[in-house]
């Protein structure tokens, strides 16, 4: 437990004390700010619609929240390969790997540290959202509950794609490489559910099982069913347990 | 307290270590000696449990770096080639992570980083940044790192590669000073170094044990032959000197090093096991020339070195 805190706190510490950490708050703020105004945007010209007696009744957690968490999402797809991109890569290319293989210190410690560390870098981003949402607070009521269950729903999705990230980035010394091999798979897995749009056999009910997207739609309208939770859970384990896998096999194949 | 037997590291295509054994008892310093790509890197990442052996058996301290890897983890200080350096950490925030990852923690580490920084000369740069570091200061937090836990058995990989003489001195002495209460081994190319900090070598060359020796035996050993500088003054034709000196008996071969106004320096070479040296003297007198000067000539480490790793190529 000790050594898991130790390496967290080192992870944690190497994003913000390098540019990385800032840039990406910078970049989420100024990207995510944008969207919430667009949708508030819409919101309000859609109101004058209202007043005027055209469509239906106002909601601001279905027409303001709800896009702009779904919003977080994407750019959660471009973010996640900058947070993993160096996890373990940057480690294997110092040289640095062979003082934490080396310690007395068990693979598991590291990995569930340097994913513990990428998810707090990521949860730090995220609560740059609540920033936003306030000002709807402010000036409105809408309901927390989906706000709460959104943004369970988009750690948990963004632990996903970081433990799938922190595997990738364990395969290789390439920084570049490992960001760039990510963000395919995170589009890819945000995206498998277009499948059942024009088909419906066996393997695109898979594909579409295995769509992130399709699984955070509960949460995002305030629902957390244990389905998508071990769902998420299920995907984070297995992407945990390959990092640790590999991880293993470094020293196999060095 | 270090046993290795029969290590070897085989990958698809070539050989890294090829049934390698020897022994280090405690508190010895022994020098890893051989040329680059023997595989001394591959058999200390062996020790320090960074990788398995494909077959043998090795052990710290009674542990077996396969099935105990945890035990022999604890109690290994490990410098790898590259010192394993976080840039963007200070100094003493990195060998206080270090000492965290080595399970130590509180007052007990405050007062033990403090200690390693005083020992290694790095105490003056102890809140500056990793990044900003010269190697010779890089190195010596290398060194730190790996003696922050009181290991008992040290493995330094090239503790010296890349530094000023200096530096190098400094870090000789450093590890000099280590020496007793620890058992170390040091890999490197540079033969002096051994010379001078190491009790042992042991001498590998394309995956092969080629010796394992204590300094002295390993070069007396080599001295099988003698050789004999000898100068004589008295006589301006070297010939003369020459032809006369080979007819001693049991000399193998006569070199001409050196003639000078009336002087000229000879090495001779003699045959196994004879000793020529009176014979020679008598020889030198009885022609009426002065002999200026006889000695034997040691053979450094660097003509062991290449003599038996070259032995071992041409084989």
């Amino acid at each position: 437990m000790n050594n898991i805190l130790t390496i967290w706190q080192k992870e944690v510490k190497s994003y913000f004390v390098s540019p990385i950490a800032y840039a990406l708050l910078t970049i989420y703020a100024i990207v995510s700010g944008f969207f919430s105004y667009v949708a508030v945007g819409y919101f309000l010209d859609r109101s004058i619609g209202a007043q005027a007696g055209r469509g239906g009744p106002m909601d601001v957690n279905e027409w303001v929240i709800r896009p702009v968490m779904m919003n977080v999402g994407v750019i959660s797809l471009f973010l996640i390969p900058m947070i993993t991109m160096r996890l373990f890569a940057e480690e294997k290319r110092s040289g640095t790997i062979e003082l934490l293989i080396t310690s007395p210190i068990r693979d598991y410690e590291i990995v569930l540290g340097k994913w513990l560390g990428a998810l707090t870098m990521y949860a730090c981003i995220l609560s740059l959202t609540l920033v936003n949402l306030s000002v709807l607070f402010i000036f409105g009521s809408p309901d927390w509950r989906p706000v709460a269950t959104s943004f369970l729903g988009m750690l948990l999705q963004g632990g996903c794609l970081l433990s799938i990230g922190g595997f990738i980035s364990n395969t290789t010394k390439n920084q570049i490489l490992a960001g760039a091999a990510t963000f395919g798979v995170s589009l890819l897995m945000w995206t498998f559910d277009w499948f059942t749009g024009f088909k419906s056999d066996a393997w695109a009910k898979v594909l579409a099982y295995l769509s992130l997207t399709s699984h955070f739609e509960p949460f995002s309208k305030g629902v957390i069913d244990s389905k998508d939770v071990i769902f998420y859970v299920s995907v984070i384990a297995l992407g945990l347990f390959l990092t640790t896998r590999s991880l293993e096999s470094l020293r196999w194949r060095a | 307290m270090i046993k290795v037997e029969g290590v070897s590291k085989r990958y698809p295509g070539h050989t890294a270590v090829d049934n390698i054994s020897f022994e280090v008892e405690k508190g010895q310093v022994v020098g890893f000696l051989g040329p680059n790509g023997a595989g001394k890197t591959t058999t200390m990442r062996i020790l320090t449990c960074f990788m398995p052996p494909s077959s043998g058996t090795a052990s710290v301290a009674g542990f077996d770096v396969m099935d105990q890897s945890m035990e022999v983890k604890r109690r290994i200080g490990y410098l790898p080639e590259t010192p394993p350096l976080y840039p963007e950490m200070e100094v003493a925030e990195y060998l206080t992570f270090v000492g965290n990852l080595k399970g130590m923690g509180g007052n007990n580490l405050r007062k033990r980083v403090d200690e390693v920084s005083e020992k290694c000369n790095v105490g003056d740069v102890r809140n500056k940044l990793v990044s900003k570091l010269s190697k010779g200061y890089k190195q010596r937090v290398g060194l730190a790192q790996a003696i922050i836990h009181n290991p008992e058995v040290l493995i330094l990989d090239e503790p010296t590669s890349g530094l000023d003489p200096k530096q190098i001195l400094e870090t000789r002495d450093l590890i000099k000073g280590l020496a007793g209460d620890h058992t170390i081994i040091l890999s490197t190319h540079i033969l002096p170094e051994v010379e001078q900090i190491c009790e042992r070598v042991v001498i590998i060359s394309r995956g092969k044990l080629v010796a394992t020796d204590s300094m002295e035996n390993l070069t007396n050993r080599m001295r099988g032959s003698e050789v004999i500088g000898l100068t004589v003054e008295g006589q301006p034709e070297s010939g003369v000197v020459q032809e006369k000196l080979e007819r001693v008996a049991g000399v193998s071969r006569v070199i001409l090093k050196l003639t000078q106004d009336s002087s000229c320096a000879f090495e001779i070479e003699s045959l196994q096991g004879r000793n020529i040296r009176a014979d020679l003297a008598r020889a030198v007198v009885e022609a009426g020339w002065n002999l200026i000067e006889l000695r034997p000539v040691s053979m450094s480490l660097e003509e062991v070195f290449l003599q038996l790793t070259a032995t071992e190529v041409s084989a």
